[in-house]
């Protein structure tokens, strides 16, 4: 057991705790606080697999930025007093089943699959990523406004028309009128 | 050299469109001050072109005139099959654009008396500056192709002018025969080009035209391979049969005339330019202008056109004498006097080895003759009963008689035309007519006394006609309520111009040596013996008709008619052709094939279509519940199918 | 040592538990933050396929990153409809909504 294989399986008992607390909380703020954490462990994994830029997207746009809105919409729209028992019981268990099954499904389908033992894909266990394997922000600012094949310039260029457009339809949207 | 002869038709277009894009925005004088402008600047270009093309051009090496292209695009080109639009300048062209441009310019100028203050006077010029535009270029066409586009605009444009009042009746019924007939003989057309233009390869009017081209067009493809082909068999003999049956829709030839007479409810100036002079030879013109093929490859076939148009002459003659209404007279007039350019064509006979030869084809130019010289004593005759009809506003002889005191103009001009109509020496019709028998004797005796008969009949029923307008018994009563009067100048300043042409142009012109079958100089020279009985035959008939009809009371003609009741009868009826059209449509076509049609598409057709749209609707209704508007229904059933589909791929 | 299986694992966790909130959950709201859950698994899968089968690659990292960017969009105009829908029904009960099928 080294240290990433002890970081691991904190974040991954951290992620699956955080997600059903989210979906279980009675109160709905209480469910925006569990994702918090949810959201922090994902962006701990991040870091994990070496993408520090990524986690640090992920804990400065998601935990930073949406979760605080979300709280904010939330204490707007006095929508903490949602009670998840007011669901009539067929209909959790209906969900619960399906969701079940759907995660045994999957879980089934992975390990089926088994990715890292089949020769197309060369198995590459989690290590400490070297200089150069890491993506640095100087390949990632390259990448992101080059034209050439590997270039991300236009889907950059469409995501920032997106946001713009989205900061609009935003204020027009809930705007007093 | 003859780069303005576009300006021909694109004047008249350009009138059309102003006028009838911004008629209402002028008055009607302006709006007839433009479409009569228009008129006179391309009657004094084709005036112009005439000049240049019979003198200062002349006759090229071969003494013949030669075709030139001033024009010529192709329009849609299909492989080696094209579609062109150009215009075409030969001796035939030529000679039309005289006669449609001068008609129709005085046609214009009437129409400033005779359609004076009427609602629409805008719409009735931009009319017929659109019909003038067609007519033009129909006859410059540089191939068949052209030809029956104009052909098809001249239908349209005829089909307006007729349903001009179109707030009566008949006006829209007369229009809606016209159309439909028209069109019915103009599908026989089209099938004949398209047998034509598949075999031959070619839509050139004909195969050994050489043709001198301005700069810039490009030059007719004959196609030799495919011409031996089709010479072969019997295709272009069935091409050009068809092709007539077209040109016999539109020049009212029986049993297709029965349009005519009723397309007389349009304005009677329309009458004159359209259903007189232009529109109804277009068939005529047709047929002379594939006269080559004709003679080269179907000289049995002509007699086709002799048989019809001997037919038609003698029926149209025949129920001219018993009608009332002076413009229905008229118009059978017409078409026996078409009937007869069509004998005069189809009596051509075949020379040696397909070469045109004036004396075989003398019928050509004797056709041609009498379509200049009718064109002209028709309108004038159509726009002098225009006059009267102007003055006693009815159209019935019965309130006309003894007119010839209160309008002196008309009557003069009136008669004169009768008399070239007639065949009295020295008008015009004499001598086209003249020529035409003389064709007609040296092809059969049978047809040249047949029709030396029809022109007496032709001249006994104009006279009759005019006795029955001018002198007669004068319907006093009406009179007396309405006095009528002379037209004013605007009216009959063009009866004068027609006349004068009628009477000059016959003695005036030798028309031979412009238009004639093989090009070469051809000086007219009358057959004495055959000039002196027509002559004396067409002085006996109106002798007749004076004996009958120019008393006070006409007890020959009333004895006669209580004689042969039936005979009278029947000939005031048409001898039923309408009758029996209304029977073999409705009886027959619509009881017995367009019922059966008609029901097996609106219960079998619009049923399948009925079921599958309240199918849609029932089925719509009955799962119309399953969009309850609960997302998380939604979501589940989603999920559920992601789920299926995710066990059918692992499993 | 870790292998991509249990990552996958994890954020196959994630995702069922979001679809549970998704179909339970009353208020609007708490359906948005499962969305989000949804989201996060999808995302760490990219990066976690891109870290394991493409060590060089980078094409699942940009996925991740330009998702990122598009969810921020996504759950703010989510959030500013809500609010309307708040301002006109004082309820942002998924109940109350079904009328907006209309």
């Amino acid at each position: 057991m080294d240290s990433y294989n002890i970081m691991f399986v904190i974040l991954a008992v951290l992620i699956v705790c955080a997600s059903f607390a989210t979906v279980l909380a009675k109160s709905v703020l209480r469910a925006a606080a569990y994702l918090f954490f949810a959201l922090l462990g994902v962006a701990g994994m991040y870091f994990l697999m070496g993408y520090t830029f990524l986690g640090s997207v992920q804990v400065m746009v998601y935990c930073g930025g949406i979760v605080v809105l979300y709280v904010f919409a939330i204490l707007l729209t006095r929508g903490a007093k949602d009670k998840l028992s007011e669901n009539t019981k067929q209909k959790i268990f209906a969900s619960a089943l399906l969701s079940l099954t759907g995660l045994g499904a999957f879980v089934y389908a992975i390990l089926k699959a088994n990715l890292l033992h089949e020769n197309l894909f060369r198995p590459e266990p989690l290590y400490a990523p070297s200089e150069e394997a890491t993506i640095s922000i100087n390949t990632i600012g390259r990448h992101m406004l080059s034209t050439d094949v590997n270039g991300y310039l236009l889907p950059f260029e469409a995501v920032s028309v997106l946001l713009l457009a989205c900061i609009v339809a935003a204020l027009v949207i809930a705007r007093k009128r | 050299m003859f780069t303005y002869t576009i300006l021909i038709l694109l004047l008249p277009f350009l009138s059309f469109l102003v006028l009838g894009l911004f008629g209402n925005k002028f008055s009607h004088r302006v709006a007839g001050l433009i479409g009569t402008t228009s008129l006179g600047a391309v009657f004094l270009l084709s005036c112009y072109t005439a000049y240049e093309y019979f003198f200062a051009v002349g006759r090229g090496a071969a003494g013949v005139y030669e075709a030139l292209v001033p024009y010529n695009i192709t329009w849609l080109p299909l492989g080696t099959l094209h579609f062109d639009m150009g215009v075409l300048l030969d001796p035939i062209s030529v000679m039309m654009l005289i006669v449609i441009s001068t008609v129709s310019f005085m046609v214009h100028i009437y129409s400033f008396g005779y359609m004076h203050g009427e609602r629409g006077f805008q719409r009735y010029y931009a009319f017929l500056s659109l019909f003038t535009m067609s007519m033009l270029g129909l006859v410059v066409a540089t191939n068949i192709f052209q030809m029956y586009l104009f052909w098809e605009l001249v239908g349209v444009s005829s089909y307006l002018l007729i349903g001009f009042y179109y707030t009566q009746k008949a006006a829209i019924a007369a229009s809606k025969k016209a159309f439909i007939v028209t069109r019915f003989a103009d599908m026989f057309f089209l099938v004949g080009i398209l047998i034509f233009g598949y075999y031959t390869g070619s839509f050139s009017f004909s195969f050994v035209n050489e043709l001198k081209l301005a700069e810039g067009a490009t030059a007719f493809v004959p196609v030799d391979a495919a011409r031996a082909v089709a010479a072969g068999g019997l295709l272009l003999p069935t091409a050009l049969t068809l092709m007539f049956i077209g040109g016999a829709g539109k020049s009212a030839m029986f049993p297709l005339h029965i349009w005519l007479p009723d397309a007389m409810e349009g304005p009677t100036p329309v009458s004159a330019l359209i259903h007189a002079a232009t529109m109804v030879v277009a068939g005529v013109y047709q047929v002379a202008r594939l006269f080559p093929l004709w003679i080269a490859y179907a000289p049995q076939a002509m007699s086709i056109i002799v048989w019809v148009g001997v037919i038609t002459a003698f029926y149209a003659a025949a129920v001219a004498m018993a009608q009332s209404d002076i413009k229905r007279v008229l118009a059978f007039s017409t078409i026996s006097q078409i009937a007869f350019m069509m004998v005069a064509l189809g009596v051509s006979l075949p020379g040696h080895e397909a070469v045109l030869d004036n004396h075989a084809q003398l019928g050509y130019m004797a056709g041609m003759f009498h379509l200049f010289t009718h064109a002209m004593f028709k309108a004038c005759l159509f726009l002098g009963a225009g006059c009267i009809i102007h003055a006693v506003h009815s159209n019935e002889m019965s309130e006309m008689g003894g007119l010839r005191k209160y309008m002196p103009v008309t009557h003069w001009t009136f008669l004169f035309s009768c008399l070239a109509i007639s065949g009295i020496p020295p008008f015009s019709g004499f001598f086209s007519k003249d020529e035409i028998i003389t064709a007609c004797f040296q092809y059969s005796p049978l047809v040249g006394w047949v029709m030396t008969g029809i022109a007496a009949m032709t001249a006994f029923y104009m006279f009759r006609l005019y006795y029955g307008i001018f002198w007669g018994t004068e319907n006093k009563e009406a009179h007396a309520h309405h006095t009528p009067h002379e037209a004013p100048w605007t009216m009959t300043l063009p009866l004068i111009f027609l006349t004068l042409i009628t009477v000059t142009c016959g003695w005036g012109v030798n028309f031979g040596s412009f238009v004639s079958a093989s090009g070469l100089d051809y000086p007219i020279h009358l057959d004495t013996q055959i000039a002196i009985t027509s002559t004396v035959i067409a002085i006996v008939s109106i002798c007749l008709a004076t004996y009958i009809y120019k008393g006070e009371r006409q007890p020959v003609a009333d004895k006669l008619q209580s004689a042969m009741p039936r005979l009278h009868q029947w000939a005031y009826k048409r001898f039923y052709m309408d009758e029996v059209y209304q029977f073999i449509t409705h009886r027959i076509i619509f009881a017995h094939i367009s019922k059966p049609i008609a029901w097996f598409d609106r219960h079998i057709i619009d049923g399948f279509f009925n079921f599958l749209a309240w199918g849609t609707h029932e089925l719509g209704f009955q799962i119309r519940g399953f969009q309850s508007g609960a997302i998380q229904k939604y979501a589940y059933v989603f999920f559920l199918g992601v789920l299926a589909l995710l066990l059918i791929m692992i499993l | 040592m870790i292998e991509l299986n249990y990552i996958l694992i994890v954020s196959a966790v994630m995702m069922f538990a979001g679809i549970f909130g998704f179909l339970t959950r009353r208020s609007t709201l708490a359906i948005l933050l499962s969305i989000e859950l949804m989201l996060n698994a999808t995302d760490l899968n990219f990066a976690a396929f891109n870290r394991f089968l493409f060590p060089g690659g980078h094409v699942g990292y940009f996925f991740a990153l330009f998702s990122i960017a598009i969810t921020a969009a996504e759950s703010a105009i989510a959030i500013a409809i809500m609010i309307n829908v708040y301002r006109q029904l004082k309820d942002i009960s998924v109940g109350k909504l079904e009328k907006m099928k209309w």
